[in-house]
């Protein structure tokens, strides 16, 4: 355990750390620009540098380790001017215009200009304006705006296995782009956002809906509901100054009757809707030859992958839609009907963790009548939370209150639908006491839990074996859709999430999300699914109420028409 | 040469990539590539087309529009630069009447700044696609244009 000297406080750092972990160990904060926990350590933009007591140049204390007698000064006159120098040079060629930008409050950048201390930059804007890319309904990306940390390239690359991004050009020209300057449109970007939730400035972001949503509400004729997903009751409150891994279930409900919309329904609703069909659809392969595996298609940066990298494959995706869009399409007609409204008058409103939500949202086949959309508009978790400070509403203060009927009644299986496994786990309750036709002894199926990208559990199902798996991010299920086209896979059922952790780690969460926070959110998840009442999908009375009332037969000719969708290969 | 010929003349390794694009470029009388060709190349070594195209903007040797058969390429650095007492190149602009990063109407001339060339001791040197031209002077690049147009090709 060396000995080391951070300012003028001796402290004990362990072997192998780098002066920026040790200094953070023991509260220093030295500012970074390019360094992301989870990615690797590049070392590019140099604000991180101090000065090494006895040496003549600066280091940076990212990626320098630390040795027993080592003393650094993160705030001496020459590591400050370098650091100011460096901030000034970006801000020269970045456009600073922070009040109309998305991250003004909350940017990596804005903060270093602030606690460099610059007033005004000594360096003359060499900012050549370059169009901003709107190219789809996810992200945008602006790249006057980019300080090139190349953090969006990592999370691409390393986390998803794509490279949608990198570095064009060199030097002071050098840009981060597309494979020729393309849209992202026009590129295979899965729009999953995990570039834009590592980003450190305004430069990707999710498509502002914020904006449509204030106008509906506003609008006299609209009857405006609003959905909400299972992973941001565990991750909203960190956005808005609560505690990590704080479950703020009705602090939301609360928060958004407050922002005016006149329903607040929970997405775990058609969670467990989802499970019934997707689990109806599992038994139907299974007993009657269909094409396995059957993998989950509820996450739409999944299977927009799929429709690009595997299209052979799309066979094999759960004709089932997600719960987003059971939920809108059940929205603009089993509850047109039932509360007696134009279904063109409900605008539905979703609050999701995830900017491939809006992509899903606005496929044309996610139409009740062939033209308007089912779900009208979404949110992530950081536009709710940006609404929420808009309307100046203090969240930390509100009391807690419920979701709207009927929808009230929801299960533990469908609130970890948020985390990796979960809707393997949901579907496995489900599945295996209808089809074993006597009651789970254990609920909790521990294999498919956890972290690591891929996990495989054998479930005995009526006295067969059933091999079964999960993954978690596109890098690790490019490997199992290798197997399957290779024909060497061994599973009858796959659940696949894009983003790392699930959706508790998806692209439209707070930003700064890492590894080690959704493994809190999930942790979080599962204390939710233990406090609830009703564990099981098939045991929601709410739903059964609908197929009773409604629906008809579980996988019937009303519930394919309402509830599944079909795959484009692209 | 075809591309798939130059592809197959490789291991099918993702370290081959330079050696390919310039392998591919030289045979091409445009020497350019095109975005096609290089997601193509990209597939093949099942790379990122993003990463092909990384590549291909940072190197000055690449371009990714059509260029003469002959591609004149003069250093911008210090050295060539303090030893440039006549500018090379506004005697080449001259000479061929065009502007630097420009073609000249029969397909023949292109000419380009490059950096360094890594023949300093030589300065002030010229490439022309695979040849290094150096001490220059007025009258040697008359004599060197005047080379090329007179060859049997051009
Ligand atoms: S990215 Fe940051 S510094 Fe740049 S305009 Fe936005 S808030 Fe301001
Ligand atoms: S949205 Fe996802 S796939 Fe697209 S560029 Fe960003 S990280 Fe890559
Ligand atoms: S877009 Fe954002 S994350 Fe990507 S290089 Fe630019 S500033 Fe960094």
């Amino acid at each position: 355990m060396p000995t080391i000297t951070i300012n003028n406080l001796e402290v004990r750092a362990d072997a192998g750390m780098t002066i920026l972990e040790a200094a953070r160990a023991h509260n220093f904060k030295i500012p970074t620009l390019c360094h992301y926990p989870d990615l690797d350590i590049k070392s590019d933009c140099r604000i991180c540098v101090v000065e090494l007591i006895g040496q003549k140049g600066l280091v940076t204390a990212c990626s320098t380790p630390v040795y027993e007698g080592m003393a650094v000064k993160i705030n001496s006159p020459r590591a400050l001017n370098a650091r100011k120098a460096i901030t000034e040079m970006i801000l020269a060629n970045h456009d600073a215009e922070c009040t109309a930008c998305v991250r003004n409050m909350n940017c990596e950048l804005q903060r270093l200009a602030e606690s460099t201390g610059i007033v005004k930059n000594r360096f003359e804007s060499i900012l050549e304006v370059k169009p901003v890319d709107k190219s789809n309904p996810s992200l945008v990306r602006n790249s006057n705006r980019c300080i090139k940390c190349g953090r969006c390239i990592d999370a691409c690359k390393t986390i998803q296995g794509i490279g949608v991004l990198d570095i064009a050009g060199r030097g002071h020209d050098s840009d981060v782009t597309t494979a020729f300057g393309k849209a992202l449109a026009d590129v295979f970007c899965t729009y999953c956002g995990q570039c834009s939730a590592v980003c450190p400035v305004g430069a990707i972001m999710e498509k502002d809906s914020t904006d449509v949503v204030w106008e509906a509400i506003d609008h006299p004729d609209k009857h405006v509901i609003v959905q909400v997903a299972p992973a941001i009751r565990v991750s909203l409150g960190e956005e808005l100054g609560l505690a990590l891994g704080s479950i703020v279930t009705g602090k939301i409900v609360a928060a958004l009757k407050m922002l005016g919309f006149s329903k607040v329904f929970d997405t775990n609703f058609t969670a467990d809707l989802t499970i019934i069909e997707e689990g109806h659809e599992l038994i139907n392969r299974m007993k009657n030859g269909g094409k396995l595996p059957l993998i989950t298609s509820c996450c739409p940066g999944w299977v927009r992958y799929a429709e690009h990298q595997y299209p052979d494959l799309l066979d094999n995706l759960s004709t089932c839609k997600s719960p987003q869009q059971m939920f809108g399409a059940l929205a603009k007609t089993y509850y047109a009907q039932r509360e007696n409204l134009n279904p063109k008058d409900i605008f539905v409103v979703s609050i999701m963790p995830c900017t491939a939500k809006k992509y899903e949202a606005s496929r044309p086949e996610m139409s009740y009548n062939g033209q308007d959309p089912d779900v009208d508009a979404v949110l992530t978790t950081r536009e709710l939370a940006k609404m929420i400070k808009q309307m100046g509403i203090e969240f930390e203060n509100l009391r807690e209150q419920k979701f709207d009927k009927p929808d009230e009644v929801t299960t533990g299986a469908a609130a970890i639908f948020g985390a990796t496994g979960g809707v393997m786990e949901a579907a496995l309750r489900s599945v295996k006491e209808i089809l074993d036709e006597r009651p789970l002894e254990q609920l909790e199926f521990d294999r498919v839990r956890g972290y690591e990208g891929i996990r495989e559990a054998e479930v005995t199902i009526k006295g067969e074996t059933v091999k079964v798996a999960v993954a978690h991010t596109l890098s690790q299920a490019k490997k199992i859709a290798d197997d399957i086209r290779l024909g060497t896979s061994p599973y009858a059922f796959i659940e696949v999430m894009a983003c790392p952790g699930g959706c508790v780690g998806g692209g439209g969460q707070p930003y700064g999300t890492t590894h080690e926070k959704s493994r809190e959110r999930i942790q979080t998840i599962y204390q939710v699914d233990r406090l609830m009442k009703v564990r099981k999908s098939h045991d929601n009375a709410a739903v059964a109420n609908l197929y009773s009332n409604y629906l008809g037969e579980p996988s019937g000719k009303l519930a394919h028409t309402l509830l599944h969708t079909k795959y484009t290969p692209r | 040469m075809e591309l798939t010929a130059v592809l197959q003349a490789y291991p099918k390794e993702q370290t081959y990539l330079l050696e390919i694009l310039l392998k591919y470029q030289a045979s091409k009388p445009t020497h350019h590539l095109e975005e096609d060709e290089l997601t193509a190349i990209a597939d093949h070594l099942g790379l990122p087309a993003s990463h092909v195209f990384s590549v291909v903007s940072f190197y000055s040797f690449f371009s990714m529009t059509p260029r003469g058969r002959y591609i004149l390429q003069f250093c911008r650095d210090v050295p060539c630069h303090i030893s440039d007492t006549f500018s090379v190149r506004e005697t080449l602009e001259t000479l061929l009447g065009i502007k630097t990063g420009e073609t000249t109407e029969d397909g023949v001339f292109t000419l380009e700044y490059s950096s360094c060339l890594g023949a300093c001791d030589l300065a002030p040197v010229l490439r022309v696609n695979d040849t290094l031209y150096h001490h220059l002077t007025v009258d040697k690049i008359k004599a060197i244009l005047a080379e090329i147009r007179s060859g049997s090709d051009a």
